[in-house]
């Protein structure tokens, strides 16, 4: 028993991390409709920034908001720079873009930072809390403390701000939200921002278990989407909800299933996806869509 | 479209010519006339596709073969991405497949290497019509993201399943030896029998465009609840269009490993499905040319960056797919076209200037 929810805890450290990924594509789908294939070379690119300043001597705890704020407005400036001219284009067109944009900055990340694999400073302590036979890492519960920590935050603004609710009236309907003055180009830019803003804390958050390096991410968006997809594209809580459960899923197929073992483990997303789509297409926690023709 | 177009117009001047031959105003007969001039650039296409081996040293035609084998992989893709309208980022799934099916065949069974073309070409389209049955209820976004699932999860796979597949260390082959008579080198024999499946491909493949299937795919594209309404049984159609993607990917796969001798998961990775699109994308996505010009880009863009950086390749693709979606949506062929268009149109305003 102790075991199993030792495995449980260690699913939920991983669910955290690509329960924060996948609120990220949660935010830009909500928004303008894409699923940014390139969400989770944004995230490596962040944390390569964290990388660079802690190298150069900041402490960590200065280095994340720094990483934080440039990931904001690098997220502002590729919405307004690369997303805005293919805006309402084809769905096939927004893939191909954002497939380009991943492409881009795994390569760059690649050019900048070569491929060797560097290791990140634990932001958290070392050691770990006991109880009844199960340790918890205190980086696991500062992983999961920091997801939770975000998740509210983002609560807060959407629901008690101003520009939370102008951001809620624009995903909801974004002529409407024009007719009544909100500005509908400068908050999908915000929205692109704070996904970028998110997204990186995830990437800060995973550099430290998955080493440093441009393709660390590329099994991490795998993950998310289907997080993303089992608590529906368009519920940013659903997404964290996702997340955790495709965490424990995948550890404990990981650990329980010999035929799957760690090296199969892959496949566990895309069963959840294919799942998913096949007997709930809008996931656990999404609306339906229903179109006019 | 275009040749749809031209035909009309053959069919009406031939039903109007015949009793008014004289009369026959002079644009109608040089717009008859086009249809020769693309049969004469293809002939001499393949006129210089036969003599380049013979002048070429053999990492060159090695090379070219293996250009070859991305555009058939690519015509795969066009069928679905560029006629169909459905985006798929785990081609290079079953280009793997076709590759691993050929090199299991020959390695265990001792399989005559041309034997293997047919059954890895059969799998392949096996796989993707079990696989589109489930993926093609799928709308959009939503395929990509099943398609880059599966082909992320194949490596593991194929790494797992050791006795088979050779685990990650792969599996070496013997590359096909020429046949006595033909007096080629290996090099060039690998060359032309890429060659021959690339002819081979490209005409069946024109030829299901030109059949009802074709406008059933083209009518998907343009507007799928139109198409429904006219009768094109959707999820038949799609099915189809993915398993026949497919089986030219395998097909493509299994030539590949004539050609390299080797196989292992690494060369299949993700990145490879990835690259094929956008090969695609920045070669032009549903005409004819495409394939080939994106085959030819897939093949030595990155082999030119490479010398620059290692991660050069990966720059420039990124650039260019965003760029040519931007700026030249029918990528390089639409480039091409639109040239060839304005420089006939010089030509004929130069001869009209002379009259």
């Amino acid at each position: 028993m102790a075991g199993f929810l030792q495995q449980v805890i260690e699913g939920l450290t991983a669910g955290a991390i690509y329960a924060g990924l996948a609120l990220a594509l949660v935010l830009i789908y909500r928004f303008t409709g894409i699923v940014n294939f390139a969400q989770g070379e944004l995230a490596m690119f962040s944390a390569f920034l964290a990388w660079q300043c802690v190298q150069s001597g900041l402490p960590f705890w200065v280095a994340l908001p720094a990483t934080l704020a440039v990931s904001f407005v690098g997220g502002m400036l590729i919405e307004r720079v690369i997303i805005r001219p293919v805006e309402g284009a084809p769905e096939l067109t927004l893939v191909i873009v954002t497939v380009g944009l991943f492409f881009f900055i795994n390569a760059a990340a690649g050019w900048i930072w070569s491929y060797q694999v560097k290791s990140f400073p634990n932001p958290f302590p070392e050691g770990a809390f006991r109880a009844g036979g199960v340790t918890a890492g205190y980086s696991s519960l500062g992983v999961l403390g920091v997801v939770a920590a975000v998740m509210g935050l983002l609560y807060l603004l959407f629901r008690y701000t101003k520009i939370g609710l102008a951001m809620r009236a624009v995903a909801c309907n974004p002529q409407s939200a024009r007719l009544v003055g909100i500005r509908v180009g400068t908050v999908l830019a915000l929205g692109w921002g704070l996904a970028a803003l998110v997204g990186a804390v995830s990437g800060v958050l995973s550099a430290p278990l998955l080493f440093l390096e441009p393709n660390m991410m590329g099994g991490v968006l795998i993950y998310a989407f289907a997080a993303a997809t089992l608590g529906g594209f368009d519920s940013p809580g659903g997404a964290v909800a996702g997340g955790l459960i495709v965490g424990v899923a995948e550890t404990l197929t990981g650990a329980y299933l010999d035929v799957i073992g760690t090296e199969l483990k892959i496949g566990v997303p895309l069963v959840i996806i294919l799942g998913v789509l096949l007997l709930r297409p809008q996931g656990l926690f999404g609306r339906a869509v229903v179109e006019r023709v | 479209m275009s040749d749809m177009g031209t035909r009309n117009t053959a069919v009406a001047a031939e039903t109007s010519s015949a009793p008014t031959e004289t009369v026959a105003p002079r644009a109608e007969t040089r717009r008859l006339r086009m249809p020769d001039w693309t049969w004469l650039g293809i002939g001499a296409l393949l006129l210089i596709a036969c003599l380049a081996p013979f002048q070429l040293v053999p990492f060159r035609t090695f090379q070219l073969a293996l250009a070859m084998i991305y555009a058939v992989a690519l015509l795969g893709l066009n069928v679905l991405v560029g006629h169909t309208g459905q985006i798929s980022l785990g081609h290079g799934a079953f280009f793997a497949v076709g590759a691993y099916t050929s090199a299991v065949l020959m390695d265990r069974w001792d399989t005559p290497y041309f034997a293997t073309l047919p059954v890895a070409a059969a799998v392949a389209f096996a796989l993707g019509f079990a696989l589109g049955i489930p993926a093609l209820r799928l709308r959009g976004l939503y395929l990509a993201l099943v398609t880059l699932a599966i082909a992320i999860f194949l490596v593991p796979l194929l790494k797992r399943f050791e006795s088979v597949t050779g685990g990650s260390m792969g599996l070496t082959l013997t590359k096909p030896a020429p046949p006595v008579w033909t007096g080629l080198a290996e090099d060039q024999w690998l060359y032309f029998l890429a060659l021959l499946v690339t002819v081979v491909s490209f005409v069946l493949v024109a030829g299901l465009l030109r059949s009802r299937v074709g406008r059933a795919l083209h009518a998907i594209r343009d507007n799928e609840i139109a198409a429904e309404v006219m009768g094109v049984r959707l999820a038949f159609y799609k099915t189809l269009a993915f398993a026949c993607g497919a089986m030219l990917a395998g097909a493509a796969g299994c030539v590949y490993t004539w050609v390299i001798g080797f196989v292992s998961p690494d060369s299949f990775a993700v990145g490879l499905s990835i690259t094929l699109l956008a090969g695609l994308v920045v070669g032009g996505l549903g005409g004819h040319w495409g394939p080939l010009l994106g085959g030819l880009f897939v093949m030595y863009v990155p082999s030119f960056a490479q010398d620059l950086n290692q991660a050069a390749p990966g720059v420039i693709f990124g650039l260019l797919i965003i760029a040519v979606m931007y700026l030249a949506p029918n990528g390089l062929a639409g480039l091409l076209g639109r040239t060839a268009r304005w420089l006939e149109h010089l030509v004929r305003k130069g001869k009209n200037n002379a009259h």
